[in-house]
């Protein structure tokens, strides 16, 4: 870095991603997020957790616009994501995200899940997706797979493989939606150093689980939400050590056991 | 049994079943048509559309197809509109096939979980490329099994048509059972010529069926 840089990157505060400001999000007369103020910078890895029915999932789905929301306002680097809006399409490009359930394309291989959407959406090579393709593939070891269908994958292969295909989309941030709340434990573990492989090398997320061994090695930053509000965060080792609060002291205690 | 019959009359099956064949084929595709029209009226909740093909399914279920041919044949002349034989069975058919192939259809699209759409919504995709390679290619396959049921049963729904006059293979095997009384020969040769045309199409659906099976996975 010349010196010129330096100054540069000490001027300017970290570069934000994804900004939210008021969120209100209710289903009829259920609120469930209840103005969220927060916003995610670049390279940052932001852990939701919280108890269910917090809103975590649902403001995930709201920052991708999956979601019409009553009130504040989310932006992507600045343009606003709108629900039903014409351009939703294109900030979605920027936008990756995995979801609970394996959602992968059952009439496509492998391979053609995650070459589709670079091909026709963003009209890329064949060429130079079917290698960036393999490349994400060896990346998450499962370039062998390449040319199988998802029904005859496993639940941590197939999370595996919606995070390539997400990828390959280039996304400014991942959204990662409870990926292995589905999953038989020891699948857990291979999909979730996939996740660890992606925030070692910079990839901006924002994670919904409930995995707490986890969160708090790949986390940033902790925000913990509750009854649609955050009620504290902060970097995890403080957070899991010393809560601020009752409410999240009182939830991190539901994880351990004692007799 | 009269070999010399058989011999004899053959040739008048072969006639009828050609055009057994050519308006059953015709009925059918444009049954297909009508289904499919209904079925997206349906799914992307078209107003008024939708309504209208709600309506006209349930009356085409719900009413046998020598009624509806009865209607298109007897009745409409009564409003001053004259078919030909041949009219009331393609449209007939395609009346009838229309409400089935729509449901045969609908419950293909229907078959594409909330998952699935907002997989390739999140990835950037159009509503037409959702559809064109996401819902489409997984509808057809779900689709395919009952609209080959749908064929087969529209098929054989072509042995009414004489009622209205038309020379299918039941009309042939009719007018000879009523002049010769060779009961056992005419019917013999109307199961065979029936099989003839069925059979073949059933197991070209059931290879088609076996080949699209990965894709329903």
């Amino acid at each position: 870095m010349t010196e010129q840089e330096q100054n540069a990157s000490a001027a300017n505060p970290p570069e934000h991603i994804i900004d939210i400001s008021g969120l209100v999000k209710s289903f009829g007369d259920n609120v469930v997020l209840d103005g969220i103020d927060m916003s995610v910078s670049r390279g940052e890895v932001v852990v939701l957790i919280g108890p269910s029915g917090c809103g975590k999932s649902t403001l995930l789905r709201c920052l991708n616009g999956l979601e019409p929301i009553q009130g504040g306002s989310i932006s992507l680097h600045g343009e606003p994501v709108v629900y039903g809006s014409k351009s939703l399409y294109k900030i979605r490009q920027k936008i990756g995200m995995v979801f609970q359930s394996y959602d992968l394309f059952p009439h496509l291989t492998v391979l053609k899940n995650i070459m589709l959407s670079p091909i026709k959406v963003q009209k890329r090579s064949k060429e130079d997706t079917e290698k960036e393709a393999m490349e994400l593939l060896e990346r998450v070891g499962l370039a062998d797979k390449a040319k199988s269908y998802p029904s005859e994958l496993s639940g941590g292969q197939k999370q595996r493989v919606a995070i390539c295909r997400s990828l390959i989309m280039n996304p400014e941030i991942m959204l990662l939606d409870e990926i292995t709340a589905a999953l038989d434990p020891e699948m857990v573990h291979e999909v979730l150093n996939v996740v660890l492989d992606l925030a070692k090398n910079g990839t901006t997320m924002m994670i919904v689980t409930h995995e707490m061994a986890f969160a708090e090695a790949v986390a940033d930053r902790i925000i913990f939400l509750d009854g649609g509000s955050i009620i504290e965060q902060g970097v995890p080792s403080e957070f899991f050590k010393r809560p601020q609060t009752e409410r999240a002291e009182r939830f991190l205690k539901t994880f351990t056991y004692s007799k | 049994m009269n070999i010399d019959f058989i011999q004899k009359y053959a040739p008048l099956y072969v006639q009828a079943a050609k055009l057994t064949v050519v308006i059953g084929v015709i009925g059918t595709v444009l049954a297909a048509a009508v289904g499919l029209l209904c079925a997206l009226a349906k799914y992307f909740k078209i107003p008024v559309a939708r309504q209208i093909a709600s309506v006209y399914i349930e009356l085409s279920r719900n009413t046998p197809l020598i009624v509806q041919l009865f209607f298109l044949y007897f009745g409409l002349p009564k409003a001053g509109i004259r078919l030909s034989s041949e009219a009331c069975g393609v449209i007939g058919l395609a009346f009838l096939g229309g409400s089935y192939m729509a449901e045969s259809f609908l419950s293909g699209l229907k078959s594409v979980g909330k998952i699935q759409l907002e997989s390739a919504e999140s990835l950037g995709m159009k509503r037409g490329q959702l559809m064109r390679y996401i819902v489409v290619p997984q509808a057809a396959a779900v689709s395919v099994p009952s609209v080959c049921a749908n064929v087969i049963f529209l098929l054989k729904e072509t042995s009414v048509f004489s009622a209205v006059s038309l020379a299918d293979l039941m009309y042939v095997a009719k007018d000879l059972i009523g002049m010769y009384y060779n009961t056992g020969e005419a019917l013999l040769m109307l199961v065979a010529a029936y099989l003839i045309i069925i059979l073949p199409i059933s197991v070209l659906f059931s290879v088609l069926e076996r080949r699209l099976k990965r894709a329903r996975n």
